[in-house]
């Protein structure tokens, strides 16, 4: 793989940029590979790039059924952020913050990490006292957050209504280090990284069943044939139900519409990222000036990557109020992903009932902050059948009793 | 927008005068019952992309809760039925039948 560098654009600038090599190689699909990953999102060619980083695997292939990250890490908004409430949860958010921090030069690969600061008002007093307590938790798990009076959020953010009428702003937990990427070049970059080490990715390659004998998972069927496998991580957020019907076993999660919007490019107006989660909206500015806004989930179960009007509304509302200067701007486009929803707001990274496969699922609304930690405890997991970061996310843990809750934190868990 | 007819007031009620329900039919297990039926009845979830059946509430309408049978790729509504059905009515399974060939749904089809 030739690097990019400053000298690489001038050397390429003077030979009218005929040596740059294509990112990712185009791969034919072998007979079989040591590790399938489903799902080329964030959290599958993570997981592969870790496998070949940190445990030496590299005969891989990462199947997708559409194209490279066209799922939910290509159409989420981009917060990234570890100031949540649970132990397990602090050391896997807080594990892939910090990866993000030094991954574009990990990757050679620019991600745009950009820790602007991440502020989630607190708009009643249940809230001011839930984040105090998560800023208790926080110091305690080691992750940098403090509660702020109202004056400091109207400081860092001068465009805010800290006064509205029906839920003034209390105070706000800060995240100074949480921020935003960007998202396809998250992908992009591991991608480019594990072809790199030899891996295939293979897109248009759908997976239509799972094959096994006495147990064991034995490969898989595609659109291009059978593949074989050694082991089969199985990493495609909301289509998780649809594949662990294919390998034989139920799932704790349901699939819903998450959907989010962004307008017409501005100025420079606001430099950190604020969520608003008791009236369901937060707002970023993007590096193009867009106002990049989503909301709370949609409420049933959808495959549709659509979602309801209603909901939008409501963000919007919640949104103006806030932020009074926006009332004006136009909308340039809205969408929708299909987001796997636990019921304690906590992933599963965890084996399964078929031997030799192994499930990362369930990071619904919030999953594109826990990429780098996600493929890193789920790499470690598929080699040696364990891992720190990953154990107390076990499909087990409802069974017994041994819930992450989330969902009392925040109602827009993004 | 999702719009479901409600078998209690016979209202067509689009979906913000709704509210979701989740999986129907579910099986209650009480004192006794195996980790495994605990487990069932309590967490896993229906989770399929095509035909589903589901609880939901006329909220802001008559107030009562009912079942509907509905596609959750397309939002193709088979029909409505009453709260107190312990399975989804025949004329609906033939109507599902009919659209969706080769459909399943644990036990029934
Ligand atoms: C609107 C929206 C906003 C969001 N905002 C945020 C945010 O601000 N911050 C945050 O941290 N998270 C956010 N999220 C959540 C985040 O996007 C997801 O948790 C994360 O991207 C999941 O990544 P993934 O790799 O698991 O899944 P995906 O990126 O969805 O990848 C799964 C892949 O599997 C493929 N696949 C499915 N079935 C098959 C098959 N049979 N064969 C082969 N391939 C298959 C799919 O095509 C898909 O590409 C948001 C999500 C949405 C929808
Ligand atoms: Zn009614």
């Amino acid at each position: 793989m030739k690097r990019y560098s400053a000298f690489a654009i001038a050397r390429e600038a003077l030979r009218g940029h005929t040596g740059w090599d294509r990112a990712w190689a185009r791969a034919e699909p072998k007979a079989a590979y040591d590790v399938i990953i489903v799902g080329a999102g964030g959290h599958g060619l993570a997981t592969a790039y870790y496998l070949g980083r940190n445990h030496g695997i590299r005969n891989v292939a990462i199947l997708e059924k559409g194209w490279l990250g066209g799922g939910n890490t290509g159409r989420n908004t981009t917060i990234i952020r570890s100031n949540y409430l649970q132990d397990p949860s602090a050391a896997i958010y807080e594990k892939s913050r910090s990866l993000y921090e030094t991954l574009s030069q990990e990757l050679n690969y620019n991600v745009m990490f950009s820790p602007r600061g991440v502020m989630m008002l607190a708009q009643t007093h249940h809230e001011v006292r839930g984040y105090q307590r998560t800023a208790h938790a926080n110091a305690l798990q080691g992750v940098a957050t403090e509660f702020i009076a109202p004056a400091k959020v109207k400081e860092l953010c001068p465009i805010i209504n800290i006064d509205g009428p029906r839920y003034p702003v209390l105070g706000a937990l800060w995240q100074p280090r949480g921020g935003t990427a960007r998202h396809d070049a998250v992908a992009w970059g591991y991608a480019r990284a594990c072809s790199d080490m030899g891996m295939h990715v293979l897109q248009k390659t759908e997976v239509t069943g799972v094959r096994s004998e006495n147990g064991q998972v034995t490969g898989v069927e595609t659109n291009r044939g059978f593949i074989g496998c050694g082991k089969l991580g199985i990493v495609v957020a909301g289509h998780s139900g649809v594949l662990a019907d294919m390998a034989g076993f139920r799932l704790p999660i349901e699939s819903v519409a998450l959907q989010a919007l962004v307008s017409e490019p501005i100025k420079p107006c606001m430099d950190v990222v604020v969520m608003a989660n008791t009236v369901h909206g937060y707002m970023s500015q993007s590096d193009k000036g867009e106002m990049v806004i989503g909301g709370g989930a949609d409420g049933y179960n959808n495959y549709t990557q659509r979602g309801s009007f209603h909901h939008i509304e409501e963000t919007v509302r919640a949104l103006i109020e806030t932020f009074p200067m926006i009332s004006r701007l136009k909308m340039l486009r809205q969408w929708g992903g299909i987001v796997d929803m636990t019921g304690d707001r906590s992933p599963i990274i965890s084996k399964t009932p078929l031997g030799g496969c192994f499930i990362n699922c369930g990071w619904g609304t919030g999953g594109f902050k826990a990429i780098p930690g996600s493929g890193w405890a789920m790499a470690e997991l598929m080699v040696k059948g364990a891992s720190p970061l990953a154990d107390d996310f076990s499909l087990g843990r409802f069974r017994e009793g041994r819930f992450i809750d989330e969902s009392v934190a925040a109602g827009v868990a993004h | 927008m999702l719009i479901l007819q409600c078998p209690c007031c016979g209202v067509d009620a689009d979906e913000t005068e709704l509210s979701p329900g989740g999986e129907a039919h579910l099986k209650r297990y009480g004192p006794g019952s195996s980790e495994d039926d605990f487990e069932g009845y309590l967490f896993m979830r229906e989770n399929p992309k095509g035909v589903h059946f589901e609880r939901w509430r006329h909220a802001h309408g008559c107030g009562k809760w009912f079942h509907a049978a509905r596609c959750t790729v397309t939002l193709e509504v088979f029909g409505t039925y009453p709260a107190q059905s312990y399975a989804p009515p025949q004329d609906i399974l033939d109507r599902i039948a009919a659209r969706r060939p080769g459909w399943r749904w644990r036990e029934f089809a």
